[in-house]
């Protein structure tokens, strides 16, 4: 029998395999940022341990920065200011604040060509999963982890299943791929993807963009997934020649004979498989408060007493804290703020996508519209195509890289009781700031739901 | 890491599913640097509704957490295991826990105890009739126990003797160091060097 994807990479990278113990995989590329970070190094310090492979790992900040230009408060700062005096210690190259190449973790890196095919991948937030739209095993570990594999290089992990999403069928044209994995999600709920590596799979996949792909695979955590791949392919391959750290020259072409192999054979077997027909889905809204508690934008807020009975006691409490009614169509909720933004959706293809929509048009008034982008380079690469005009023109605030209104950790937050349509990832109670009220959607619904002050589609707008 | 055999106490019947990390530790406070002092932090949001059962004074003392399915979901945050810690709770029980808090919680010594949603259910109702109720986690046997009730929970034989012996992983790994060298060099040299 074959492998699959997740298992090949795996394979690859063990080190060490004994009986009754996890294997201890080699780690190809370790992220780090400010907030996760601190207690490892200093963990480092007090055993006396060096960083193993200073030149594997990079480090940024990103989840604690400000994005506009003030500067950070006192807290905030003590942080920053410690990533940069850890990567200095510890010999590890750091973009800091203000770095061209500074950004969200998860969205500098396969911009820089360092995500690459059939590699691991860690770092200390849960969004790595986002790497595996170009093929390789990247998940989110905890602080404990991070001091282990600034220390070894390596993870000790026990094999985690494997599960197929099957997406085929064609897109509808208001959907994107953010619909594609809210609507996974509504399929397999908060854990449907637990221990597993999920892989993406069927001609709608391969008919997306990077761009596309990470946004999927970012929020396989979302589905309880380890991980979430996609075999690379032509499209991965034009994303990666060139870019600043893809093999060049001779490397570049065994680079290529070697991840034409990594694909799923033919007769390998998935613990468990899903299919999706993708012409049934439309954009999705979420109305509760975890990633499963969604419905297409052309429902209604749902009535818990129609629910599985399992889930009835948790979407019960979800709209008291959402403060929505049953019965109430999607598209007469009104919201207070637009996030555009997030290692899910703040790469160049999102903002081009919501540009799109809003220009010629202006932001509801009384609604706060900001555009973080996910890095510094894709605002340089938005800017160079007039996208911050198009933004500022229609009354959006245009900002610097960071992770900002998607965990509210800078200032960037609700105020308790606003509502907010969100590119992020999570509608947790409290995410964008405490007692704020979240809605996940895509680029081009947040950017129609600005301009018409309640969820929209860009083909509702006159 | 300290050393974790057996671990006895009351409970606090949470009893919440799809309970994030979010909740459990809120982002304003991982600015701090520190591993610990993140007790008062736990369940920050919640805990400001005088209802919620842990301001039930009948459950202070508790050191068994009874959680709901997905326990733990969300983001990495090492946080959360910290803030349970700090808080006094030195186990924590449901039918499922998300896969990195459960990760997290054996690198501290909180014991993740996965067990039947049958049994939780009887833990919570039991819990709830008699707050005074003590339950008792074996590690080594792998065994929950309550007056009227015995279960077993899965734990894999290294995550156990990691437990029991309070291994430093860093240190179990750095015996293999020989290991790692020689896989280093067999790597491909196209692979990306950050410098």
């Amino acid at each position: 029998m074959g492998s699959t994807l997740s298992e090949k990479v795996w394979e690859r990278h063990v080190v060490r395999r004994a009986p009754g113990e996890p294997d201890l995989l080699y780690v190809d590329l370790h992220l780090v940022h400010e907030v996760t970070s601190p207690q490892a190094f200093e963990g480092l310090r007090l055993a006396k341990r060096r960083v193993r492979r200073p030149e594997l790992t990079l480090a940024t900040m990103d989840h604690n920065v400000p994005t506009n230009d003030q500067p950070a408060e006192e807290i905030s700062a003590r942080q920053i200011e410690a990533m940069a005096r850890n990567a200095r210690e510890f010999g590890i190259r750091c973009y800091p604040t203000g770095d061209p190449n500074q950004g969200i973790v998860h969205v500098i890196s396969p911009q820089l060509g360092l995500t690459q095919p059939g590699m691991t991948i860690v770092c200390g937030d849960s969004h790595t999963s986002t790497h595996g739209a170009l093929g390789a095993l990247a998940w989110g570990i905890g602080t404990s982890e991070i001091e282990h594999v600034l220390a070894t290089q390596t993870i000790a992990q026990t094999k985690p299943g494997t599960m197929a999403v099957i997406v085929e069928g064609v897109l509808g044209a208001d959907c994107g791929a953010k619909d594609v994995i809210l609507g996974i999600i509504a399929r397999i709920g908060t854990a449907g993807g637990t221990g597993k590596v999920i892989e993406y799979r069927g001609a709608a996949i391969r008919a997306l963009s990077m761009e596309g792909r990470l946004t999927i695979c970012n929020m396989s955590i979302e589905a309880g997934a380890r991980a979430g791949m996609v075999a690379p392919d032509e499209v991965t391959f034009a994303w990666l020649e060139g870019r600043p750290f893809a093999p060049k020259g001779v490397r570049w072409q065994q680079a290529l004979d070697d991840w034409r192999a990594l694909a799923t054979d033919a007769d390998a077997r998935f613990d468990s498989e899903v299919a999706i027909d993708a012409s049934l889905l439309r954009p999705y809204v979420t109305w509760g408060t975890n990633p499963a508690q969604s419905v297409t934008i052309d429902g209604d807020v749902p009535d818990p007493d129609a629910l599985p009975a399992a889930t009835r006691e948790s979407a019960r409490r979800a709209l008291r804290y959402q403060d929505l009614t049953p019965g109430t169509p999607m598209r007469e909720i009104s919201v207070d703020a637009v996030f555009i933004g997030s290692c899910s959706n703040a790469r160049l293809e999102d903002l081009r996508s919501a540009a799109e929509v809003v220009r010629g048009r202006h932001v509801r008034s009384g609604i706060r519209g900001l555009v973080v982008p996910g890095s510094m380079g894709v605002k340089a690469d938005a800017e160079r195509e007039g996208l911050d005009r198009i933004f500022t023109d229609a009354g959006f605030e245009w900002r610097d890289a960071g992770c900002s209104m998607c965990l509210g950790m800078n200032p960037d937050i609700l105020r308790p009781g606003e509502r907010c349509a969100s590119t992020s990832n999570r509608n947790f109670e409290g995410r964008q700031g405490p007692g704020g009220r979240t809605h996940l959607v895509s680029p081009a619904v947040a950017a129609a739901t600005a301009i018409a002050g309640h969820f929209a589609l860009p083909s509702d707008l006159r | 890491m300290e050393p974790v055999r057996r671990i006895v106490g009351r409970a606090l019947p949470l009893a919440r599913a799809d309970v994030d990390t979010d909740q459990i530790i809120p982002s304003q406070w991982l600015k701090r640097l520190e591993r610990t002092g993140y007790g008062p932090g736990l369940f920050e949001a919640w805990r400001k509704d005088p209802a919620f059962v842990l301001n039930d004074p009948r459950y202070d003392g508790a050191v068994v957490l009874l959680a709901g399915a997905n326990f733990g979901c969300g983001s990495s945050r090492e946080h959360a295991v910290w803030a349970l810690l700090d808080a006094g709770f030195r186990a924590v029980i449901a039918p499922r826990l998300a896969d990195i808090f459960r990760s997290n919680a054996l690198r501290n010594g909180l014991v993740p105890v996965e067990t039947d949603a049958d049994t939780v259910a009887k833990l919570v109702d039991t819990v709830r009739r008699d707050p005074t109720t003590s339950i008792a986690i074996d590690v080594e046997r792998s065994t929950v126990e309550a007056p009227g009730l015995r279960a077993t929970f899965a734990l894999d034989e290294f995550s156990r003797t990691r437990l029991l012996e309070g291994l430093d992983d860093i240190a179990v790994t750095l015996r293999h160091e020989r290991d790692i060298g020689a896989f280093e060099a067999k790597r491909p040299e196209w692979l990306p060097r950050v410098r």
